[in-house]
């Protein structure tokens, strides 16, 4: 039970880190002000949460790894994150549309997870459902506000789609720990939340004058430590202070 | 010292980006308590990746050292989760004098996720007549308002 809620663990914390991490590299070059600040905000929200997924994480473990270790001192292949969390930002129309499909998900995931029968669990996920809130409504009106723009802005999404909805089935990914988990009562049943999430996601695609892509293979095995060329430069790029100087402390 | 005394030195300590407000009226000083010769206290974040916690954590520490307790212990819990309805009257006063118009509805309000806009009054010249320019402001915890009359640009803080 222990190494399934650990493994459980940093796959959430991956995620919430490495999408925390890619909404941070806007920081200085987004498209107003306003949207520069937005940006920035929510990304602290992401790594906030990652922080402490992955403390927890590691007092679950009970080999004495801190969060730091966690995050500056794994490698690739033993990252779980969502492959949709590490694809590039690209324009600030697949930065909107990355992070609209990933609010969707995380509104109801952490809405059920926030009922955990681990207090700590829903603790972490209760009150990251209060900012998923304002996370999603950014990001929705930018879809709409893209999607039903211009000619331009809905081309640009549109591109956005085409190239990034192949990896949201990895969002919805299982393996052995799940079931051990539901059985418990710890974590919630991902079918369930897939169904709310196709729901939300279609209804948002028609409303912004978008075009669900047809028959799309959905890329996977970020469970296994799969992922695409772009994780590896992340963690290079997010780990290098730390293993050039271990232990290295602000 | 008993722990009683302790919060009330604790709840001296400024917020770090909110000076008119104390930790102990922003709801962030959660609990003191003594483990052996050791003060434990305990904190939580107003929005999960607030970065102004490392700074509350070096107030908290030197502040009690000043009063000759050397062995702290700060933990930081996140349940429950932290919510403006643990704002007082006084407080939101002090928050409206500053320039920052305070949150008004309690969070059973759902207008962030219906979209209605709600009335914002101008903390300077108290007019109704505001738009918002970004819903993430200056901190996690305050959206940016423009005020139509008077034209000055102002933080409300986000009920939550």
């Amino acid at each position: 039970m222990e190494k399934a809620l650990f493994n459980y663990l940093l796959r959430l914390a991956d995620s919430s880190l490495i999408i925390g991490h890619r909404l941070s590299e806007w920081c200085g070059h987004g498209p107003v002000l306003e949207e520069d600040i937005a940006l920035t905000n929510i990304a602290l929200d992401f790594v906030g949460r990652a922080n402490a997924l992955y403390e927890y994480a590691g007092k679950v473990e009970g080999k004495g790894r801190t969060e730091d270790d966690l995050a500056y001192l794994r490698n690739e292949r033993d990252f779980f994150n969502n492959l949709l969390a590490e694809q590039p930002n690209g324009d600030y129309a697949q930065t909107i549309l990355r992070q609209y499909l990933t609010d969707a998900f995380e509104i109801h995931f952490y809405e059920a997870l926030s009922t955990s029968k681990d207090e700590t669990l829903a603790g972490i996920a209760a009150k990251s459902l209060k900012e998923i809130q304002y996370h999603l409504r950014h990001s929705s009106s930018w879809m709409l506000r893209l999607g039903d723009g211009t000619e331009e802005s809905n081309r640009r999404l549109q591109n956005a789609l085409n190239e990034i909805y192949r990896f949201t089935g990895s969002l919805f990914e299982t393996d052995e720990n799940d079931s051990v988990l539901i059985a418990a009562g710890i974590v919630p049943d991902l079918s369930a939340i897939q169904q709310q999430w196709q729901k939300d996601v279609d209804a948002m695609l028609e409303k912004a004058m978008l075009k669900k892509p047809e028959n799309v293979w959905m890329q996977k095995g970020n469970l296994q430590g799969k992922h695409t060329e772009h994780l590896g430069y992340i963690l290079a790029e997010m780990q290098s202070l730390h293993r050039a100087l271990p232990g290295v402390k602000w | 010292m008993t722990t009683k005394e302790v919060r009330t030195i604790l709840a001296q300590i400024p917020d770090p980006e909110i000076p008119v407000i104390s930790i102990e009226e922003l709801g962030i000083l959660r609990d003191v308590n003594f483990e052996n010769d050791e003060c434990i206290v305990t904190i939580t974040p107003t929005y999960s990746g607030c970065p102004a916690m490392k700074a509350i954590e070096q107030d908290i520490v030197a502040l009690l050292k000043e009063n000759g307790i050397h062995k702290v212990k700060v933990i930081y819990i996140f349940s429950p989760a932290w919510t403006t309805d643990w704002l007082n009257d006084a407080a939101k006063e002090k928050l409206r004098k500053y320039g920052i118009s305070p949150p008004e509805k309690t969070t059973a309000d759902k207008s962030v996720l219906t979209g209605i806009q709600k009335i914002v009054k101008c903390p300077r010249c108290n007019s109704e007549n505001t738009e918002l320019v970004s819903q993430f402001g200056s901190t996690a915890c305050k959206a940016l308002y423009k005020c139509k009359d008077c034209l000055e640009p102002f933080d409300l803080f986000k009920c939550h």
